[in-house]
């Protein structure tokens, strides 16, 4: 009994990494594909989507949490007939945990050759602050 | 159509140059993933080079063998630190054997938000031809 559920919480515990964002396990599966790259006042997150409509894309950011919902269709006929078939379509949502609140009025979207790149500059409030000590 | 470990392998592998000789210049080159179909006789093949535009794309054809080679330029992200990478930059590379039955000299081929896609129709010489029977 008691071993059936260390077993259950294994695996609950396994089936929560994967979707958690901060676990570096493989990326092999992911789909679509994001880099953060950041400094301590800006972030610049890019996303591989080739062949996808930006208007298809739903980017949301609450708190530190950026949403990225959209889908890339098939646009090609019914009638083909694959020989080999390797691209990936359909629908997809990527929930990324950002290192710090950003300014959701500052904002920048852009998409080029199929790359989605949001520049994403830091909010003001939570910026670090010097604290001068004077003396007493 | 390949099996799914073939497909894993083909993302962003690592492409050893022709031979396996060295590159001249340190540029990680990768294999695209692709998908080749074939509607009407003419065959098609759609591959995914993020960051690629029509400058960067290179074709070439030599001895039935056609390579797309695309080039992905540095992105401006310099002094900005990695946060996280699920996907590495660098140039884009895959040969395709064609078989003879395609009309080389009409190869054409257009991209678009990063998908580059080959249009290789059939010879005349293959297409199946119905032969009139005339009756005596």
């Amino acid at each position: 009994m008691f071993w059936d559920m260390l077993n259950e919480m294994q695996k609950m515990s396994d089936r929560f990494n994967r979707y958690d964002n901060d676990f570096f396990g493989s990326f092999k599966n992911v789909y679509p594909k994001i880099n953060i790259l950041g400094s301590d006042d800006m972030l610049v997150i890019k996303i591989e989507l080739p062949g996808v409509d930006s208007e298809s894309l739903d980017i949301s950011i609450v708190d530190n949490i950026l949403t990225l919902k959209g889908s890339r269709i098939n646009d090609e006929k019914k009638d083909q007939e694959y020989q080999r078939r390797e691209r990936v379509f359909g629908d997809f949502e990527r929930i990324v945990k950002l290192p710090f609140v950003v300014d959701r009025e500052k904002i920048e979207a852009k998409m080029k050759n199929g790359i989605l790149i949001l520049n994403l500059p830091r909010a003001e409030a939570t910026k670090p602050k010097k604290i001068n000590v004077s003396a007493g | 159509m390949s099996n799914k470990k073939e497909i894993q392998k083909q993302n962003k592998q690592e492409l050893k140059g022709k031979d396996g000789a060295e590159r001249l210049v340190e540029r990680k080159v990768y294999i695209p993933r692709a998908d080749i179909y074939t509607i009407n006789e003419t065959t098609y093949i759609t591959a995914d080079m993020p960051g690629v535009e029509e400058k960067d794309l290179d074709i070439s054809l030599e001895n039935d063998v056609i390579t797309i080679h695309g080039t992905v330029h540095g992105d401006n992200s310099e002094g900005l630190d990695i946060l996280h990478a699920e996907y590495n930059v660098g140039d884009y590379e895959r040969s395709f054997v064609l078989s003879k039955e395609i009309d080389q000299e009409n190869i054409s081929a257009t991209i678009k938000d990063g998908v580059v896609k080959i249009t290789l129709p059939k010879s005349e010489k293959a297409k199946a031809k119905k032969i009139p029977v005339k009756s005596e």
